[in-house]
């Protein structure tokens, strides 16, 4: 199953090589990392998508937990979230087909930011799935290029994923519910 | 006041408490030296900065306390790290401090200039790399509160040349460095202590076993209570020897790949598995899949990433022993263990007879016998002994009766051969009143043999025994159980040890039959110096019991006896 972990580091030298290098360490493949600037100067947020069963996501939530630089993990791969994943995809489009392709973005809600003689760039904003399915339409007419962000994601709701040293982390959570159960 | 980088790291340390630090001078750490002449603490010049690193580890092992050790820049960085990954895969609290180019030459790749950080990111807890002279106390604060708390490890501190030598106002805050990342007190959730306490009230055949977390913890006296109370036999791990003492008649021994049939039996045949400070490792589980089919399991850890890591666990507590014992200790039972404890019993004397301590020497020169005997004759005394990686390691933890915490020092994760000699250093100076052993086989003892000369500009009264069987013995047995005796790259030419000894100027003997064993080791003792004793023991002997890799852990190749049917061998 795939897995979304929200990261926040210390925007400190070598933070993001600490978690990167931990997946590779313990031979979990990432399928999608982002990082980027938050509200706040001194942290960034990571959102990591990887492949792995329940126990191992709670494995891997427990090996962030402990780098030191890390302010907060969190998998919400469980809870209602906002995934969104930006592209921006270059066509083939001479003068013939150049109205289907437009006429195919705009169905997308997708933006045209960029035209030249025989091509045009795409930019499209959503969950992996829709930009997935406008590659698809467009691929006939020749994707030249593309370009990908990866995902974020942030909870839906008024609950954020904020750092905050009173909450127990949810693996710990989970290791009660687990063996309560048996 | 202004004071230089060099004299803040030294002032630093001095604040956090440390006596003695471990190192080898060069070109880009020259600025610290410097300053070292002004310092209160006592330099322990090693051979090879891998011999530092143990040595701060052999420190840490014997006291609790953080052990340091000091290197310059590029080789000798990359020399320790071996000693920094054996440090990680046990726990060990040690802060490395490296010199680093200056700042304005990182990246350039100056001369001696290695990305140590980069290099030690898998094989540290965490680690720093400091430009700045402002920054160089903080930083060892935060390194030595990091190392030492929750599951401890190492740290390692790069300090550019250029911070070691430009000045700025010392200022030190000794409050609890302010992490906001680093959260070591995990506390289990209050349903977990009653589910356990139910399972451990309810077991009927029970068995603690116990890791290095009870000595990290200093749960010892914990654990005997807890025992007393409930009556549960306890195994233990490789390192969680001397955590439980040895003498105690609810001390089964230690448990996993050479441990005892009856241990590991008794664990196959278990109904409950309380596992305090311990992490399934695979030498000590067998083949998992076969692995306590019976037993529900209660796992006691203070690190969340251990849990059904390996063993899948009915019930985890993720916390320190320190606190999560006391909160059980009032609420558990005796258990009705008294048919499972004749069971064990039962167990237990079916091996006696196969033990090499029953059996005649004939003329031979055992090493079992050489422990056995070593322990006899140190027993009572406040004796540390440090073993290298091998058959001699084994043999020394079936042999080696040790009744006390951190009376056992030595390298079960990684394995490193050659950790003994210079853990000693470490332990020896950190326990000066102790009666410190190293036990070393004649292959490991060479990685780091040139540390002799550490022994003697010291002038450490250390005990030496060479468990020399002329082979490396343990890849031999390997060879002999599982490659057909093809003994490819085994058998080792050693030097004349007690000629090394001699020209380093330690006092050497040589011992080659049983009736010389405890004389030799009695004017070993009583000698005011560094001693060496090349044990010249039987070549071709093995180990037993022995779990071979992939079986289950009842299923053991045990040792063939004149006195036993050979049929029913597992």
């Amino acid at each position: 199953m795939l897995n979304t972990f929200v990261v926040y580091v210390e925007n400190k030298s070598g933070a993001l090589a600490r978690v990167a290098l931990l997946f590779r360490r313990r031979g979990y493949n990432i399928e999608s990392l982002t990082v980027g600037r938050t509200e706040k100067p001194d942290v960034s947020r990571m959102t990591i998508t990887v492949e792995a069963d329940a126990d191992q996501a709670r494995r891997i939530e427990a090996n962030i937990y402990k780098l030191v630089n890390v302010l907060l993990v969190e998998n919400v791969s469980a809870v209602p979230v906002i995934t969104r994943d930006l592209a921006m995809i270059k066509v083939a489009a001479p003068q013939e087909v150049r109205s289907q392709v437009l006429e195919l973005a705009s169905v997308f809600r997708a933006r045209v930011v960029d035209v030249a003689l025989s091509s045009i760039t795409i930019e499209i904003t959503g969950a992996e799935d829709k930009i997935d399915g406008l590659l698809d339409v467009l691929r006939p007419f020749g994707v030249l290029e593309m370009v990908r962000t990866g995902i974020v994601a942030m909870r839906r709701g008024a609950r954020t994923s904020e750092p905050n040293n009173e909450q127990t982390p949810d693996f710990i959570e989970e290791s009660v519910s687990c063996s309560v159960k048996n | 006041m202004r004071m230089t980088g060099a004299q803040i790291l030294w002032r630093s340390l001095e604040l956090e408490g440390v006596k003695h630090v471990f190192g080898y001078p060069g070109g880009t750490i020259l600025p610290a030296y410097d300053a070292l002449t002004q310092s209160t603490i006592h330099h322990v010049l090693v051979r090879h900065e891998q011999g530092a690193t143990h040595m701060a580890d052999g420190y840490a092992r014997a006291t609790g306390q953080v052990g340091v050790a000091v290197a310059t820049s590029g080789p000798g960085a990359t020399n320790m790290v071996t000693g920094i990954a054996t440090a990680m895969m046990d726990s060990s609290p040690i802060v490395c401090i490296t010199g680093q180019v200056g700042s304005k030459m990182l990246g350039s790749d100056a001369f001696q200039e290695i990305d140590i950080t980069g290099v030690t990111l898998p094989i540290t807890k965490h680690n720093y790399i400091v430009t700045r002279p402002e920054d160089i106390a903080k930083t060892i604060h935060e390194a030595f509160y990091v190392a030492r708390s929750g599951r401890p490890g190492p740290v390692l501190v790069d300090i550019t040349r250029d911070a070691q030598q430009a000045s700025c106002e010392f200022e030190w805050d000794a409050s609890v460095p302010k992490l906001p990342g680093f959260r070591p007190d995990i506390q289990p959730e209050p349903a977990t202590y009653e589910e356990a306490l139910k399972m451990i009230n309810g077991s009927r055949r029970p068995v603690i076993l116990a890791g290095h977390g009870i000595l990290i913890s200093e749960a010892s006296q914990l654990l005997r209570e807890f025992v007393e109370r409930t009556h549960i036999p306890v195994a233990m791990t490789l390192l969680g020897i001397g955590s439980f003492p040895a003498s105690h008649p609810l001390n089964l021994g230690m448990m996993g790949m050479h441990g005892e049939a009856w241990v590991n039996k008794a664990i196959q045949e278990a109904d409950l598995l309380l596992a305090l400070g311990m992490r399934f490792d695979d030498r000590v589980t067998g083949e998992l899949a076969k692995y306590a089919p019976k037993a529900k399991k209660i796992h006691i850890e203070i690190d969340p990433a251990e849990i059904n890591k390996r063993v899948k666990v009915d019930v985890a507590l993720i916390g320190d022993l320190r606190e999560v014992l006391p909160k059980l200790l009032p609420k558990v039972t005796r258990t009705d263990s008294s048919e499972w404890l004749e069971r064990i019993w039962e167990l237990k004397g079916d091996s006696a007879v196969r033990d090499i301590q029953s059996l005649p020497d004939e003329g031979h020169l055992y090493a079992a016998h050489v422990i056995n005997d070593l322990w006899h004759e140190t027993q009572g005394s406040d004796t540390i002994v440090v073993s290298d990686v091998g058959q001699h390691q084994m043999w020394e933890a079936q042999y080696y009766k040790h009744e006390r915490p951190r009376s056992l020092v030595t390298s079960g994760g990684l394995g490193t051969m050659g950790f003994a000699l210079p853990a000693a250093i470490g332990a020896k100076t950190a326990r000066p009143d102790a009666e410190v052993w190293v036990v070393a086989g004649d292959g490991g003892f060479q990685m780091t043999m040139p540390e002799l000369a550490t022994i003697m500009q010291e002038n450490l009264k250390i005990n030496i025994a060479i468990i020399n069987n002329g082979f490396l013995g343990m890849v031999r047995q390997w060879q002999q159980f599982f490659y057909e005796s093809n003994y490819q790259s085994t058998p080792m030419l050693s030097p004349d040890f007690v000629k090394v000894a001699e020209a380093y100027g330690i006092r050497a003997m040589e011992v080659t039959t049983r009736s010389q064993v405890v004389p030799t080791v009695k004017a070993a003792r009583s000698h005011d110096g560094p001693v060496l004793i090349n044990f010249r023991v039987e070549q071709e002997d093995a180990v037993y019991p022995m779990v071979a890799a992939g079986a289950a852990l009842h299923d053991m190749i045990r040792r063939p006896s004149p006195l036993v049917e050979t049929a029913e061998d597992v």
